[in-house]
């Protein structure tokens, strides 16, 4: 059985050899041109002329083109028709695309770009949530407001209440490969793109549309990304959609990749959001009411915000019971970079408010964080293990005989699979987490510089599109006549070892070893109306379009077999390389070439829809997810309060995926996962001038995790229990679950920031913590400001 | 354009000279060098009609199409263009993207190609990093392996500061250290032992030579490509050619060439200079040649100075160390390099020279203005001389990131104290002001006075008269003053008794 082996990467040989190709690295035709874009240099403005000429003459130039010289400006957006390739009369922020060009070199296309003339007159710039708010400039007409009871009643009546408004950062995505694509033009006016994409899919819909071609002439190719994120999941569209224009325009193969200081300036981030909350509690700080405020800056245009927005609000009850609950989402319009995906996809901005939520709770009653966390878990309520359980934490909001039913989020999907006391339990115990919490009370005492701080956090994390008609999956698999195995399927590889686990699938269902299948590049002509890479869904859905796809050539070979052998066709075993029936005992590769004379198709594709969900975005109730992937994080810190510098030391993880596909490669997505966001809530602050333009757009000023700040003791266990839904070998999504444990190292720093006061001041830390956050926060401890 | 102005490493020795060049200016006609000759992956090859500011990365990838060195980033900040150079001083790390073609002259390059044996074997760090799943996306992959091969063959065990230089954001670092790990014990393949042996590669190259002698070659050099091989030629040169740009690591004037896309001519490479590089200790001085890189000074500090040779530690990355020089990072004036201050602290003459006249200052003398410095166009910076010791010289480095960062604020203090005393102050700032500076307010202050606590909360304030620093994207003016102060503070802690530094600490140890 291949499936759950720890096996390297596929590709791991290619890449520690430099074998492995990306974009960038396929041999161009001659004649290839490079493309460039010229962008706007001021965040909102009317173009009043643009003076190209220098351009059009600098060396190498082979053609120019701005918004003249198109009919209808072809689109770029994944959602709402609201981003031209190239800005059309008015530019919206500083880096929209203003004009494109081609040259003979990549460095030719650069130098002539810095050369345009533009003429804009300025317009006021929206740049904060605070401004657009003002400004009523938003996405949609008005907030989305969810519900569930009466929260302010419930406020009222609270004994306590904390309340508190924190701003939390944006997220460059930082894949190491930056965005590029090449476009081949084919004969008959068919076009060919090779595209760094999350979603080959909307590429070809994109070019199909631009260039008012079918999507039957389009076919785009994704063998791997360097890195995606969520950043290649729509950012990529104008890339490919300029590469194609240029091409049709030109007859030449286009190629474009953004230099990384341009790509970090056109392309969008994590939203960055402030997050208002009211919270009141009774004193073993169990939640009675909560209301929550989402100010998410959406930049210039929709892109993915909606269901980026709308997931925050699905995730701002993390693990936790919340009886009266308000949410209001404003999604608003502002002069920035389009903020877009980016793992967890709005989830991770919804759970760290909850999580500050707890932590402020905890610093009014004096108890330990973890506590008032426990008490308000959801109820542990597995309704296949009947009554008996998920008694103990029933609130006096559960009626008794409601006890036995599982409790609901504030979007009234029962949560059924909830594990998080256990899990608790469990990282508690083999991270010392009592132990040491005390024992860091104990050292701070005696360390009047440094001061250290703990925290455990825990997370729910829903696994599904929330867009219902995404949740679907195809697959294509060949087996030829010497028994080998060609398999491909919608999903695409960004490093995050698909490919690699849904092989060991494939190889599960014909008893072969991995190897034995061939893995293959994402192909539009291979697998159709494919769903993006996204939402941690590659596994899980185009998985299960392999298996099906797997089973039902296996299905004819067995059938072929027992005819031949005058035995039931569910006799038939397929293992070890080998397959049996009847006392018969043949090669895989035997099996293949008899079906293959006996003239047995062994072809098949295999098609996977997500059951059970449902989902009413309106008024935010259903079952958006089919299942919850948890996990727990503790994490330990150190601050220096003279200049607010931090380091993560230990981590302790303790995370579940279900049945794991390859523990391997999902230990190595939590640990990559975590840091990514410990990251987030660190050192990566994204700052822009007061004329809109982001100053951090270059890895020297705009700082990821480098080797060191990793945390020095770093342990990470899986949880290795089977998913409860029918998932690919009962599974779970790991891709952006585990992102949100890194939210432990932002609680620890706050821990260690309350350790400096006398526990009468909240941190109120902001994110990023970054040193100068954090020093001031020690400072509002000290009553020093 | 103030692209370079933000650079923390600066191997120019001037600035252009006074000239302004503007960046869309043409090439001069006859800027190409004769011939660079290197051995790539044990192949000898002559590079002739590129342009010198041609960068090894660009070449590989378009030219040779050697597409396994990535770029990143195209200012080496993330390493996934590492690359192995080898010459008589050794193997070192270095990044492609801001690696000149006439940089690599006499040098053998090995690229991540030629990382395995010949007979396809993978190297002991490649093949621990598939075994360790220390590739996910696999882009960053190349360059994390070359530069663990380049610290495998120096037998180096510090993976943190070896690997320090290159950006993963997919893995965490975790599985990519204990594939370093792993690999640390096996011996330095065969087919890469030719790289440490500066007989076997300069055989092979096509000049037979040490850098320097194919660019002076019988038709003698271009006028605007210089490469000269020692401070007296350089010296003739520059005074005779003023305006030009003198090039030595590259991890500064690089970026001129790939982000602000300028034509720089002419030009003087200053790598081949071996009598540039000599580290002198003189009774109770040492002199440091400008030429001499990062890397190799930062060994040199380590008995004499460790506080400086920590803060050199956390200078940029390995990759920028081997490259850069500290000629370049005083020359190039920057506000916020890391050179400087501790430089000032340690009271550093500066040693420059035009053509044969020779001249000594202070070298916070040396900073005049933003970006403005007291040299004149032809003269060029020759050596720095610093005290051979200096017992309370301590070093402290705000950025964002401990590693491979630029200073939000670098502060460097070195006081003398006698009788309990404070008789001589010598504090100096990066990240403060247009320039390095000294704390002068502050270090009046202290004199006669005894350093402790309640001295320096009662001189903190006096850092506001000194310094009054920018907001920018690395810090605000109020933070910058204010950890200034604290520095100060952590200072008179640090000497007055035991106070850890945050880079010391360790978890905390619950169980026996």
């Amino acid at each position: 059985m291949s499936m759950g082996k720890p096996l390297p990467h596929d590709s791991g040989p290619l890449h520690v050899t430099g074998v492995a190709r990306y974009v960038d690295d396929i041999p161009t035709p001659a004649g290839t041109l490079h493309l460039a874009f010229g962008l706007s240099p001021v965040a909102h403005g009317r173009i009043r002329s643009l003076d190209l000429s220098a351009v059009r003459n600098s060396p190498g130039v082979v053609g120019v083109w701005s918004a003249e010289d198109f009919d209808h400006m072809p689109d770029c957006s994944p959602s709402a028709e609201d981003e031209p390739l190239l800005a059309t009369g008015t530019v919206h922020y500083v880096g929209q695309q203003v004009f494109l060009l081609a040259a003979e070199s990549h460095l030719a296309a650069r130098k002539a770009v810095k050369k345009a003339k533009f003429d804009i007159e300025e317009l006021p710039a929206l740049l904060t949530v605070d401004q657009a708010l003002a400004a009523n400039s938003r996405f949609e007409s008005g907030p989305s407001i969810w519900t569930r009871g009466d929260a302010a009643g419930a406020l009222a009546k609270s004994p306590h209440i904390v309340e508190g408004r924190m701003e939390v950062g944006g997220q460059e995505h930082f894949y190491l490969e930056g965005q590029v694509a090449l476009a081949l033009p084919l004969e008959n006016g068919d076009m060919l793109v090779h595209a760094s994409s999350q979603h080959p899919t909307e590429i070809q819909h994109k070019v199909a549309h631009a260039l008012h071609l079918s999507m039957s002439a389009v076919r785009v190719e994704v063998r791997r990304m360097g890195g995606g994120f969520g950043g290649k999941e729509s950012q990529g569209n104008a890339l490919a959609v300029a590469c194609a224009i240029a091409a049709a325009r030109t007859g030449r193969p286009c190629k474009l990749r953004y230099d990384r200081d341009d790509d970090m300036v056109i392309t969008g981030k994590r939203h960055d959001l402030a997050i208002g909350y009211k919270a009141g509690f009774d004193d073993a700080g169990k939640l009675t009411g909560i209301e929550f405020l989402h100010l998410f800056r959406c930049g210039w245009s929709q892109d993915l915000s909606l269901p980026v927005a709308d997931r925050a609000m699905l995730h701002a009850d993390n693990a936790y019971w919340l009886p009266h609950v308000r949410i209001e989402s404003h999604r608003l319009k502002t002069n920035t970079q389009s903020a877009t995906a980016y793992r967890g996809f709005g989830g991770p901005q919804g759970i760290i408010g909850i999580e500050r939520v707890m932590d402020h709770i905890a610093h009014a009653l004096k108890k330990d964080p973890l506590e008032v966390r426990r008490v308000n878990y959801y109820r542990e309520c597995d309704v296949d293990q009947g009554p008996g359980h998920g008694h103990r934490y029933g609130g006096p909001h559960s009626p008794k005989a409601e006890e036995l039913q599982p409790q609901t989020t504030p979007y009234l999907m029962p949560i059924e699979d909830f594990i998080g006391h256990a899990m608790t339990a469990k990282l508690s115990e083999t991270s010392d987490y009592v132990a040491r919490r005390e024992a860091i009370r104990e050292w701070n005492k005696t360390s009047p510089v440094l001061k250290r701080g703990i925290a455990m956090v825990p997370v729910k994390f829903g696994i599904s599109f929330t867009l219902t008609w995404l949740n679907q999956a195809g697959a294509l698999v060949h087996v030829y006549q010497d028994g080998s195995i060609r398999m491909n399927h919608g999903g695409t590889e960004m490093g995050q070892g698909l490919f690699q686990k849904i092989a060991q699938v494939a190889a599960g269902v014909f008893g072969v070893d991995a190897e034995m299948v061939k893995i293959t590049a994402t192909d539009t002509a291979l697998v159709p109306n494919t769903s993006a890479t996204a939402a941690s869904s590659g596994a899980d859905m185009n998985g299960m379009a392999v298996k099906i796809a797997c089973e039902a050539i296996r299905e004819r070979m067995a059938a072929h077999l027992a005819e031949k052998h005058q035995a039931d066709p569910a006799q038939v075993r397929f293992a070890d390389g080998r397959v049996q029936v009847g006392g018969a005992d043949y090669s895989f590769a035997e099996v293949a070439a008899m079906a293959y004379q006996s003239r047995v198709s062994l072809s098949s594709t295999g098609f996977y829809k997500t059951p059970k969900i449902t989902w009413d975005r309106v008024k935010g109730q259903g079952r958006p997810f089919l299942y919850f992937a948890y996990g727990a994080a503790v994490t330990e810190v150190v601050i220096d309060t003279l200049t607010g510098e931090n380091r993560i030391l230990r981590a302790d993880i303790l995370h579940d995926t279900g049945n794991s596909l390859n523990p391997a490669i999902d230990i190595g997505q939590v640990e990559g996962a975590y840091v990514q966001g410990a990251g987030w809530l660190t050192t990566e602050e994204l700052v822009w001038n007061d004329k809109g333009r982001l100053t951090t757009h270059a890895p020297s000023t705009y700082k990821i995790p480098a080797c060191s700040d990793r945390p020095r003791v770093f342990n990470v266990a899986l949880w290795d229990r089977p998913n409860r839904e029918d998932t690919v070998g009962r599974s779970k999504a790991v891709g952006e679950p585990p992102f949100n444990l890194g939210i432990s190292a932002f609680l620890a720093l706050s821990d260690a920031v309350a350790a400096c006061g006398d526990g009468s001041v909240y941190p109120h830390l902001d994110a990023p913590a970054t040193a100068e956050r954090i020093l001031m926060a020690v400072k509002r401890q000290r009553g020093d400001v | 354009m103030k692209i370079w102005a933000s650079r923390a490493r600066a191997p120019l020795y001037a600035a252009s000279g006074g000239r302004a060049l503007a960046p869309g200016e043409e090439k001069a006609a006859g800027l190409h060098m004769t011939e660079t000759a290197f051995l790539l992956n044990g192949t000898p090859v002559r590079i002739a009609g590129e342009p010198p500011t041609r960068t090894l990365l660009d070449w590989l990838r378009e030219t040779r199409q050697l597409t396994g060195t990535k770029e990143g980033c195209n200012e080496g900040d993330c390493g996934a263009c590492t690359v192995m150079v080898s010459d008589q001083d050794g193997t070192r790390a270095l990044n492609a993207c801001i690696l000149f073609l006439p940089q690599l002259h006499g040098k053998a390059v090995r690229t991540v190609e030629g990382l395995t044996g010949p007979d396809g074997a993978l190297h002991p760090v490649q093949q621990a990093m598939v075994d360790h799943h220390g590739s996910q996306c696999g882009f960053c992959t190349p360059g994390f392996v070359m530069a663990m091969a380049a610290g495998h063959l120096n037998r180096r065990t510090d993976h943190d500061d070896v690997l320090a230089g290159n950006l993963c954001r997919c893995t965490g670092y975790a599985p990519i250290i204990r594939a370093a790990e792993a690999a640390s014990t096996a011996s330095v393949p065969d087919w890469l032992k030719q790289e440490t042996d500066p007989g076997f590669f300069l055989a092979k190259i096509p000049s037979g030579g040490a850098a320097g002698t194919a660019a002076r070659g019988a038709d003698g050099p271009p006028s605007d490509a210089f490469r000269p091989s020692t401070t007296d030629e350089l010296a003739r040169w520059y005074a005779a050619n003023p305006t030009a740009t003198l090039i030595a690591g590259a991890t500064d004037v690089g970026l001129w060439v790939t982000k602000a896309l300028m034509n720089l001519a002419p030009v003087a490479f200053l790598n081949g200079i071996a009598d540039l590089k000599r580290i002198e200790t003189t009774g109770t001085e040492i002199r440091i040649g400008a030429g001499v890189t990062i890397s190799d000074l930062l060994d040199a500090m380590k008995s004499p100075h460790p506080d400086f040779a920590e803060l050199l530690r956390r200078y940029a990355s390995v990759q920028v160390r081997n490259a850069a020089t500290i000629g370049g990072n005083i020359a190039n004036g920057s506000p916020i390099g890391d050179g400087p201050p501790a430089l000032i602290a340690l009271g550093a003459a500066l040693h420059l020279r035009m053509g044969d006249a020779r001249r000594s200052i202070p070298l916070e003398d040396f900073f005049l203005d933003y970006r403005k410095q007291d040299r004149q166009p032809g003269e060029f910076v020759e050596a720095v001389t610093i005290p051979a010791t200096a017992p309370a010289l301590r070093c402290y480095k705000l950025s964002k990131r401990f590693d491979q960062d630029i200073s939000a604020v670098c502060g460097c203090f070195n006081l003398t104290v006698d009788n309990g005393l404070v008789t001589a102050a010598r504090i100096a700032f990066g990240g403060m002001a247009g320039i390095p500076k000294r704390a002068t307010a502050v270090e009046q202050a202290l004199i006669g006075k005894k350093l402790d606590l309640a001295t320096a909360e009662a001189v903190k304030p006096l850092f506001a008269r000194d310094f009054t620093p920018m907001t920018d994207m690395r810090a605000s003016a109020a933070y910058r003053l204010e950890a200034a102060g604290n520095m100060l503070i952590r200072y008179a802690l640090e000497l007055s008794g035991q106070t850890p530094r945050i880079l010391d600490l360790n978890p905390l140890e619950v169980r026996a």
